[in-house]
């Protein structure tokens, strides 16, 4: 048998402890706004900086050039020493009305009552699948996000001689991942007719000697169990295939916005992403969104500052509510089982 | 393995192929005490026409009246609901609607009525198209009429066939992957059959090699009694946020090739649509393509607008070992103590446990097996949404894909046990992980890191200090 779900309530739960989770939970903490908890269904509070093994981040934060762990690592010990409460390996389930969250932890289920909640779940990469790409489904098919946590957080490599795909930041980033571990890309291709990253950078692939094909899509992905080439299509209608043993999809961000989409919150239509207002706030009051969730694909560092933005959004917000009879103290509170 | 084979023995019957009919055959005969061994030459089991289908339990209402397919897919439909409970194993009773586009369609549900009734599947109702937009309130309000068919379930298409396999091993079937079936000879009232892992000797043999199914014919009687023509099936899964959209199955007024596009919702929370029917020659090559997954999407929208937009988790598709004949290839042979179960098409996932009892009974020359209620009871892991997943319970570890909600337990289970996964597909079969929405973006690494040494191709391709 399993027991009921414990019942909780704090005054501020913050949903994924990335640069804009544990950039608002810092704020509003330093706000002394109450109890703020940040809940992450990863075994490490950081989001994706946690495996971006390259600098730079944290200039502007933090005033220094760090590698994404330690920004990571940077971020956690703010939010904590600010007073925040960090609860990994704690998934939100569902987002429902009320500042309610149904949430499970290895420890059990957890009904979680807040106040205020912030979104901050951040972005993906969209899969070949949503990408319609053709093919057959070999192993060696993956995102940026995967290919760092394969290198930097498991120690493996996934392929060799990965075709890239895609010449935004990550796509380039992607590049210098590679060669960096020893991978070597046999080419970069872009659909759109340049670099999607500014100059000079875009030149990078090219300055390392990886050729780049703009106006070109893949077609399909050819191999039985790891990839064994993919058939290019450029825009002058050629085709042609091109032997490789992975293939990188970089960029194409979509926003992890499974909460709203699975549950009540409004979204925007054009993004996917749950819509705001220009304080943050979401369709249901008392939720608000920060960081990349919003739709944006930006940086770790726009993430950091659009975090404190939303923060002192919600400040403001608990500020102008009734006070509620509450306990002192920055430890959520148990709470009877309510309907 | 040879070995391993030789040791065991001399086998009462050898199953080639463990798709879902192999399985389904190799638990029949083992429970009625026949001593089995089932070869497969894959890593893993499931690895032909069974890795990609509808996933619908057929009640049969459309199957060609009084023939050998009518009959297995209404008796493998009652024992998969008699045996499901005690094998934990899941349905959605999500019912079917044939759904009329045109009046030419109207006119012909009155035929597909009158088959259906014909059939057996007396429960059939006519709706009209008030009553379709009350059941569906999303379908699109083209629709004009339809029939629907309230016993067409949906279950979940691997775990089913594991639970019969690994109930048949609880019975001391033995099961021998990679090791595919080369020759035969039969000499003497026992097959000597030639294995790409040695000898193996059974008196009876049991040809469920599914889009090999010709191949293996010939490799054992010297002559191909059938052609398999694969028929490719592509499909769309959408995000797990479109599941609340429909309800029931939408099925087309079939046409005279195929029973057409079908949406429907999956156990494991998502919907689906799918799939095409494409001639191919390549046996092993399930592709998609670009223009069909856009056909497909289009399609989809079609029928249920809401769906345009809606997130494209996952494409997919699956080879039907179709032959030059619509109904299914079986054979008795008795002076050959050999049976063939060819050419089953596109009901196989339904029909598996009736054929499996023809073939029993066949074999054994009795009708007579153990009740399902008398076979072992197992426990396979639950996958379907709507039912206690393992991370409703705590304890789990760790949940390594989270779109899936896979558990580190639920993996390790499925690494472990009498039939651990054998590669990376068997692994996504047993537990989901990197089926949803991500595509693996999360969770691939650490995939590849717990199963590290433990598939018959690695995930990685090596690791950073080599
Ligand atoms: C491959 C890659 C490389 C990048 N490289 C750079 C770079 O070099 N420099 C740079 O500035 N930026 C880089 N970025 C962008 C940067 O990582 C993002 O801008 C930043 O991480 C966004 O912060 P966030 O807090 O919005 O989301 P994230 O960092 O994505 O954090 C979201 C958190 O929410 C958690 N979460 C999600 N859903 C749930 C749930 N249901 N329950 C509980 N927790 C949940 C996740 O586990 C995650 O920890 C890169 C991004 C990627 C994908
Ligand atoms: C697109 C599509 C949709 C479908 N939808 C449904 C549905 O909704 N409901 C339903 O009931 N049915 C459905 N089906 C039908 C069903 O999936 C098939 O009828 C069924 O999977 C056939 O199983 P099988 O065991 O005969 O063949 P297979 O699954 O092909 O199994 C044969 C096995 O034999 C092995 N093998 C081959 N040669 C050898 C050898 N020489 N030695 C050893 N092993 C060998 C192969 O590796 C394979 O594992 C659908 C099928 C498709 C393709």
């Amino acid at each position: 048998m399993t027991d009921g779900p414990r019942h909780l309530s704090c005054d501020v739960a913050v949903i994924g402890a990335g640069p804009a989770g544990l950039s608002a939970a810092t704020a509003l903490a330093r706000a002394g706004v109450g109890t703020v908890l940040v809940l992450d269904r990863e075994g490490e509070a950081g989001g994706v900086p946690r495996h971006c093994g390259h600098p730079p981040f944290g200039l502007r934060e933090f005033g220094r050039v760090l590698t994404g762990p330690s920004y990571a690592a940077r971020l956690r010990d703010e939010a904590r020493s600010a007073g925040a409460d960090l609860r990994t390996s704690h998934s939100i389930v569902a987002l429902l009305p009320d500042g309610r969250l149904d949430v499970m932890s290895p420890a059990g289920r957890i009904d979680l009552r807040a106040r205020r909640i912030v979104l901050a779940t951040g972005m993906r990469e969209s899969s070949r699948a949503a990408r319609a790409v053709g093919g057959t489904r070999p192993l060696g098919v993956i995102n940026t996000g995967a290919l760092q946590a394969y290198l930097h957080l498991e120690g493996l490599v996934p392929f060799r001689r990965p075709l890239i795909v895609g010449t935004e930041w990550v796509g380039l980033s992607a590049v210098s991942t590679c060669l960096r571990h020893g991978i070597r890309p046999v080419a970069v291709v872009e659909a759109g007719r340049r670099a999607s990253a500014p100059w000079p950078f875009s030149l990078f692939p090219r300055l390392a000697g990886i050729p780049v094909h703009f106006g070109t899509v893949v077609q399909s992905i050819a191999g039985r169990e790891r990839v064994e080439g993919a058939t290019l299509r450029h825009a002058d209608g050629t085709v042609r295939t091109l032997a490789c043993d992975g293939v990188l999809f970089t960029g194409a961000f979509v926003p992890e916005a499974t909460l709203a989409r699975t549950g009540h919150l409004r979204l925007d239509p054009a993004t996917g992403a749950p819509a705001r207002d220009a304080a943050g706030r979401s369709s249901d009051p008392c939720v608000y969104v920060a960081g990349n969730v919003s739709g944006a694909a930006r940086s770790a560092g726009w993430s950091f500052r659009d975090g404190r933005a939303v923060a002192a959004a919600v400040a403001a917000d608990l500020r102008a509510l009734p006070r509620q009879a509450q306990a002192a103290g920055d430890r959520p509170r148990e709470r009877e089982a309510q309907p | 393995m040879t070995q391993a084979a030789r040791g065991m023995g001399a086998f009462d019957v050898a199953v080639i192929g463990a798709g879902v009919v192999g399985c389904a055959v190799a638990r029949d005969l083992a429970l009625r005490g026949a001593r089995v061994v089932v070869l497969e030459k894959a890593p893993d089991i499931l690895a032909g026409a069974s890795k990609g289908n509808s996933a619908i339990l057929h009640t049969g209402f459309d199957a060609p009246t009084g023939s050998l397919e009518h009959a297995c897919v209404q008796a493998g439909y009652r024992e998969y609901l008699a045996i499901r409970s005690s094998l934990n194993l899941p349905v959605l009773e999500t019912g079917a609607v044939v759904v009329a586009w045109t009046e030419d369609e109207v006119a012909r549900l009155d035929a597909i009525e009158s088959t259906a009734r014909a059939n057996g599947v007396g429960d059939v109702v006519r709706v009209d198209r008030a009553a379709l937009l009350a059941r569906e309130p999303n379908l699109s309000p083209r629709a004009l009429a339809g029939l629907l068919v309230p016993g067409e379930h949906v279950i979940d298409p691997w775990s089913a066939p594991l639970a019969y396999l690994l109930q048949a091993m609880s019975r001391d079937a033995a099961v021998l992957r990679g090791t595919e079936l080369l020759g035969g000879r039969f000499e003497a009232g026992r097959w000597r059959l030639d294995t790409s892992a040695g000898p193996i000797e059974a008196t009876a043999v049991v040809n469920c090699a599914g889009l090999h199914g010709d191949t293996v014919d010939e490799r054992l009687t010297g002559r191909r009694h059938f052609d398999i023509r694969p028929r490719k099936g592509q499909f769309v899964v959408f995000d797990k946020a479109a599941a609340r959209l429909l309800g029931t199955i939408v099925l087309p007024v079939p046409t005279e090739r195929t029973k057409g596009i079908v949406l429907t919702p999956t156990v494991f929370g998502n919907l689906l649509v799918g799939p095409t029917a494409d001639e191919q020659e390549d046996r092993e090559r399930a592709d998609v393509d670009t223009p069909t997954i856009e056909a497909l999407l289009e399609k989809a929208a079609d029928i249920l607008p809401a769906l345009a937009g809606m997130p494209v988790t996952a494409t997919y598709a699956g080879l039907r070992p179709a032959t030059e004949r619509k109904e299914y290839r079986y054979r008795h042979e008795p002076e050959l103590n050999l049976v063939t179960v060819g050419g089953i098409r596109s009901t196989g996932l339904t029909a598996a446990l009736g054929l499996a009892r023809h073939v029993g009974t066949a074999i054994s020359g009795e009708t007579h097996r153990t009740p399902p209620s008398d076979a072992p009871s197992l426990a396979v892991p639950v996958l379907a949404e709507h039912m206690a997943r393992d991370w409703t319970r705590p304890g789990y570890g760790e949940i390594v894909c989270h779109c899936e909600m896979v558990t580190r337990r639920e993996i390790e289970a499925a690494l472990s046990g009498p039939l651990p996964a054998g590669d990376i597909g068997g692994l996504k079969r047993r537990t989901r992980a990197g089926m949803g929405r991500c595509q693996g973006f999360h969770c691939q690494a650490r995939v590849a890191a717990l199963t590290a040494g433990r598939l018959a191709v690695p995930m990685a391709a090596g690791r950073c200090d080599d």
